[in-house]
């Protein structure tokens, strides 16, 4: 919705500004005229006037390369052979050679070369190249002068790159900031204290502290400042918790087919994590696939078609595993948890075989590459919002899976009460083997979600087992609401004591507090109680 | 029931102590290189570590073998038991460093510290890391066992925090600020009680002090497991809540044996760190702790002597096999772990109790 | 009448009084208030769900009661101990279905129930005497089991362990002794010697005894607890509470 709203500003821009009187049009021809006073305040003018379309002809008075022409118009010349080649100065559009001594050089001297550095540096902000305008942009909230208003007004009407969006509005309340009577210095304050961008914070700040401002001035940027510091904490903590679900939405993704199996067959699949490593290369494949064989604007439809196909590669090898090892193992759960961690092993040297062990990069389709600011302080990525997305519509599946379906039923059968379930005729090997191929199969697709931000490796799987784990226990086991409760805690909770401690010492912290809360909880937080729960 | 070992237990423990005791040093020293007798230089470390690994596995079956614990975080009281060893060599290096700092190690002056933390005092006396060696693992096991136990967290769930703590010391220890070197760990050192750590002299004597160390852990987990406690622990291996309703504290039964051998793979980490030169966090790794099991799990648990001669097998099937053919090593190593966990639950010790009844 | 009551209070072994036990929001005990002397031997019957086995949860400290007494020889409070500190008080329970451990010998099996001090370095150091190996040997030969002694538990019958278990409880010298259907799964010839041993032992020791088996009850000849959705329906002898009404009624179907 907002991209497409910036698209359509951005068309705007560039078909209506034209159709007006072009002010740039009357200012090109007077740089071939008059002494280099009046050049470089014709120089000024058109770095004020706020006009990409200006660059290419200042660039090249610079270089030299601006020419008059016999009828008093002004072109940019290329030498080319004995003559040189003529382009419109605004426009690019080619105007045919002519002998070099048809045409005269706009000559400058120093004082000029200055005034066309300030106006080019002024209309970098227009510059195709995002970093230059990002650039130019902190470079106008340095040194804030009356004359950008304009064309920074203009920059940010164009401007669709979040990062330079955030430096234009600081360069533009720098310069509201820094001219006019006091009333409208104040007046500017008071506009800036509804916005929620750090830079203008600080801004904000340079003025409460200056020491030559007026009281009142000074009096309004206080309170200004206050207003933006609490909008600025809720933002802050806006995306802390956004970036908490993301996480918590990743551990559910690799938890909850791990919680599925461990519910109803009571055992712990160590290679849990490498069916997620399955899906993340499944992904990777998927993708070569797609890069060799289709045209590469089709190339970015590989991602729906992973999550399919994960799905399926890591549902049979969690079938074949079930049927070849885990079933010989029943009511040995630590046999089954050492066999499992035999076949995580050979399943991660396996691919290390196949694949190489350097990481492996799946690129995140255009789609899911870049983000937004709903607010400012509070950036959302795509990708990210995305697997939150897909991780709901996993869960929303599964739940439908075990409430509205025959598969479901007899899921929950086995896991109350399997010899009951045995004794009804319900088919308990085969719930078993499916299962694990639902619960493998999830975890595949936590795989492609996580191919999406970060690198695939073949120890991809280790790196989040022992958090599948933990939101497991914390979650209880057999319990979607529990997995799903568990996971989302987990992430917030690391994501809120990531800048307090530190990533590294806020998981040790959150470990810690999990293996303290286990032994006050030992089956999880939403565990059946009663006779039958234990054991 | 009750004697600690048959006679001809003591005497194959005797003679076999004895052969590795005597003969390793005479192998290594006598012959001259070269010939078929002779035992390379390289080898009597590599045998010393294996003693280790055994005094390791001996305390892992003890727990699980006997109590029905599986942890799946032994090796962090192994590397607890090791660092405590490496900070007394550490200290040892003394103004050695490349830095050549009178008291600090060098990864403290480059961390710009500037004086040693409260944690390292102490370390220079030998008796007291040997002490902390034992009494660290040992207190972090009943600190953890108590609140685990008490709480009844058993099976899969105490197999999954004890991974958790160790996955955590591991983070833990990555850290520069731990003072514990980080990432790199402790390593350079030069000599243990003034004896330089790569003579040929001190590695044998290393390794004889291994397989003393391997002898008592032996016979410590004897002297439990013939005990009446040992029975009380078997009982609550099979049928935990029963043994409560006879009276015993289950919750005190499992602390025992818990501390007791976290404190047993301090001292093999202990014994490990000078024999290999280094101690790093890599030793906190979960997949280093469980492959204790499958060390266990080969010779069969439950007996001791299978512990033995599973760490034993295992490390020198890992040591062939990773200079033959390092690829192919995690694949020997996953499909062992399914195997023995498929075929044979008792193990070598249990198959070849099975031939003997088949053969008369 | 209330001079009767606390007359029995007094040389009472176990007092229930108002406990209850919910299991989200089942209620398996309703104020169940029960009391048995000293020396009595006692059977509790009620329907499949009426709270037997929730009720020797709560005597042996399985199961903490949301509300009510449990009192033990009239000052332990029950409710407070764990299970240990329970079975050191005499209290020895037998399960429903039958525990023993099965990797020990049967001997073993008795060495560790014996009476001796639980503490974990006194097992350390335990060496069994000749008096408490005697002790063992006289329970093998009570419960008959006294050929199979070096036998692995795992190797007996449902039956042989039912008495094993039996054997454990007396070796185990508790004063009070809870056992969950002693008989299922015996011959009849097996049943009735139980039911002689439980009535030999009875006196000296008290015993409750939960069972299905009519015949079995009935060979006790003790009086007889009706238990019903968690509360205690009818108490008297095994003919009074079988022509009581309501008792007819609750296991005949309403």
């Amino acid at each position: 919705m907002i991209v497409m709203f910036r698209f359509l500003a951005c068309l705007w821009f560039l078909l209506a500004a034209p159709a007006f009187a072009d002010p740039l049009a009357d200012l090109i021809p007077k740089l071939g005229r008059g002494g280099f006073a009046d050049k470089a305040e014709v120089a000024a003018e058109l770095g004020a006037l706020g006009d990409g379309r200006a660059i290419a002809a200042l660039r090249a008075l610079a270089d030299g390369k601006l020419v008059t022409r016999a009828d008093g118009s002004v072109a940019i010349a290329e030498p080319a052979g004995e003559g040189v080649k003529l382009a419109h100065p605004l426009t690019g559009a080619d105007l045919g050679t002519s002998a070099a001594d048809t045409v005269e050089r706009i000559r400058i001297n120093n004082r000029l070369r200055a005034a066309i550095a300030a106006a080019l540096g002024a209309l970098q902000i227009f510059s195709p190249n995002p970093e230059e305008r990002l650039a130019a942009a902190r470079e106008a909230a340095k040194a804030p002068t009356p004359e950008l208003a304009l064309a920074l007004d203009k920059a940010l009407a164009a401007e669709t790159v979040p990062a330079v969006r955030a430096a234009l509005r600081s360069a533009q309340a720098a310069v509201q900031l820094s001219v006019g009577t006091i009333e409208q210095r104040i007046r500017a304050v008071e506009a800036l204290s509804a916005a929620t961008d750090p830079q203008v914070r600080n801004l904000l700040r340079q003025v409460a502290q200056a020491a030559e401002a007026p009281a009142e001035l000074r009096a309004a940027a206080e309170t200004a400042l206050r207003s933006i510091e609490r909008r600025l904490q809720l933002a802050g903590l806006a995306e802390i918790l956004f970036q908490g679900v993301s996480l918590g939405s990743v551990l559910l993704l690799a938890a909850i087919g791990l919680a599925i199996t461990f519910g109803v067959m009571g055992v712990i699949n160590m290679a849990h994590g490498e069916m997620i490593m399955i899906g993340a290369y499944t992904a990777f494949v998927v993708q070569e696939i797609f890069r060799a064989y289709l045209p590469p604007d089709a190339v970015d439809l590989y991602l729906p078609a992973a999550v399919p196909a994960a799905f399926l590669a890591a549902a049979l090898v969690g079938i074949a595993l079930e049927r070849g090892v885990i079933r010989f193992l029943y009511g040995r759960a630590l046999e089954t948890l050492l066999a499992t961690w035999g076949i995580s092993l050979m399943l991660q040297q396996a691919v290390r075989s196949v694949f190489g062990a350097p990481n492996k990069e799946v690129a995140n389709p255009a789609w899911m590459t870049g983000g937004f600011e709903p607010v400012g302080g509070f950036f959302v990525a795509y990708n990210r919002l995305a697997i939150v997305v897909f991780c709901f519509l996993v869960l929303g599946a599964i739940a439908l899976i075990l409430r509205r379906t025959a598969f479901g039923l007899h899921v929950r059968a086995v896991t109350q009460n399997r010899d009951m379930a045995k004794a009804m005729g319900i088919p308990v090997a085969r719930i078993d083997a499916l299962t694990f191929g639902l619960g493998s199969g999830i975890a595949g697709m936590a795989g492609v979600a996580l191919s999406q931000i970060g690198n695939v490796s073949p120890n991809l799987g280790q790196i989040y087992i022992v958090d599948s784990f933990m939101v497991v226990v914390f979650g209880g086991v057999g319990s979607l609401l529990g997995t799903l409760a568990g996971a989302m805690t987990l992430g917030v909770i690391n994501k809120l004591l990531e800048p307090v401690a530190g990533a590294v010492l806020g998981k040790i912290v959150v470990l810690a507090a999990i293996i303290v809360f286990i032994q006050r909880r030992p089956r999880g937080l939403f565990a059946p109680r009663g006779r039958a729960a234990e054991g | 029931m009750g004697a600690l070992l048959t006679p001809r237990g003591w005497w194959a423990l005797i003679g076999s102590g004895l052969i590795a005791a005597v003969g390793v040093p005479l192998a290594n020293l006598l012959p001259a290189p070269g010939s078929a007798l002779h035992l390379p230089d390289y080898m009597v470390p590599l045998l010393g570590k294996y003693a280790c690994f055994a005094i390791l596995a001996l305390s892992l079956d003890l727990v699980w073998g006997y109590a029905g614990i599986l942890s799946l975080g032994h090796g962090a009281f192994f590397a607890l038991g090791g660092y405590c060893m490496g900070m007394h060599l550490m200290r040892q290096i003394g103004p050695r460093g490349v830095y050549g700092h009178p008291v600090l190690p060098d990864f403290m002056v480059f961390l710009n510290w500037k004086e040693l933390p409260w944690y390292w005092q102490g370390f220079d006396q030998f008796w007291f890391a040997a002490l902390m060696a034992m009494l660290v693992p040992g207190a972090l096991a009943l600190a953890f066992g108590y609140f685990a136990f008490r709480s009844r967290v058993t099976g899969v769930y105490l197999s999954i925090i004890t991974q958790a703590l160790t996955f955590a010391l591991l983070l833990a220890f990555f850290r520069n600020d731990m003072g514990f070197g980080g990432n790199n760990g402790l390593t350079d050192f030069k000599d243990i009680l003034g004896f330089p750590v790569q003579a040929r002299a001190t590695r044998l004597g290393l390794f004889v002090a291994s397989v003393a160390a391997l002898g008592a852990s032996f016979l410590i987990c004897r002297l439990v497991v013939a005990s009446k406690l040992g029975r009380v622990l078997l009982a609550i291996r099979d049928a935990e809540s029963r043994v409560r309703f006879l009276g015993y504290s289950v919750t005190n039964a499992k602390l025992f044996a818990f501390v007791l051998s976290a404190t047993m793979a301090g001292v093999a980490g202990a014994l490990y760190v000078p024999q290999v030169g280094i101690i790093n966090p890599s030793e906190f790794s979960p997949a280093n702790s469980i492959e204790i099991a499958i060390w266990v799990a080969v010779g069969g648990r439950g007996t001791l002597i299978g512990a033995v001669a599973g760490a034993g097998l295992v490390n020198g099937a890992k040591s062939w096999l990773t200079g033959v053919a390092p690829e192919l090593w995690l694949f020997a190593l996953g499909a062992l772990f399914v195997v023995v966990t498929l075929f044979l639950p008792r193990g070598i010790v249990g198959l070849a109790a099975r031939w003997k009844a088949r053969e008369p | 009448m209330i001079d009767d009551r606390s007359g029995r209070l007094s040389d009472a072994l176990l007092y229930l009084d108002g406990v209850s036990v919910s299991f989200d929001g089942f209620k398996a005990l309703n104020a169940l208030s029960l009391i048995v002397g000293q020396g009595e031997l006692r059977t509790v019957i009620g329907p499949n769900g009426a709270g037997k086995t929730t009720m020797m949860d709560v005597i042996t400290g399985r199961t903490r009661p949301d509300a009510g007494a449990a009192l033990f020889d009239g000052r332990h409070d029950l409710t407070r101990l764990d299970e240990a500190a329970i079975a050191n008080l005499g209290i020895g329970r037998k399960f429903q279905r039958p525990t023993v451990f099965e990797n020990l010998s049967v001997f073993e099996n008795l060495e560790l129930a014996l009476k001796a001090p639980r503490g974990v370095f006194a097992g350390l150091g335990f060496r069994l005497g000749g008096g408490e190996a005697r002790r063992i040997e006289d329970i093998l030969v009570q419960v008959g089991l006294a050929e199979r002694r070096h036998q692995q538990a795992g190797a007996l019958s449902h039956g042989q362990k039912q008495w094993l278990e039996i054997g454990m409880l007396l070796v185990q010298d508790a004063r009070l002794l809870l056992l969950d259907e002693p008989v299922a799964g015996m011959t009849d010839a097996e049943t009735e010697a139980t039911a002689g041993l439980l009535r030999a032992i009875a006196g000296e020791r008290t015993v409750v005894v939960v069972e299905h088996d009519m015949e079995f009850v009935r060979g006790l000849g003790c009086p007889v607890t009706v238990l019903h959705e968690g509360s205690v329906l009818a108490e008297g002898s095994l003919d009074k509470v079988q022509a009581d009404p309501r008792v007819i009624d609750v296991y005949l179907g309403r």
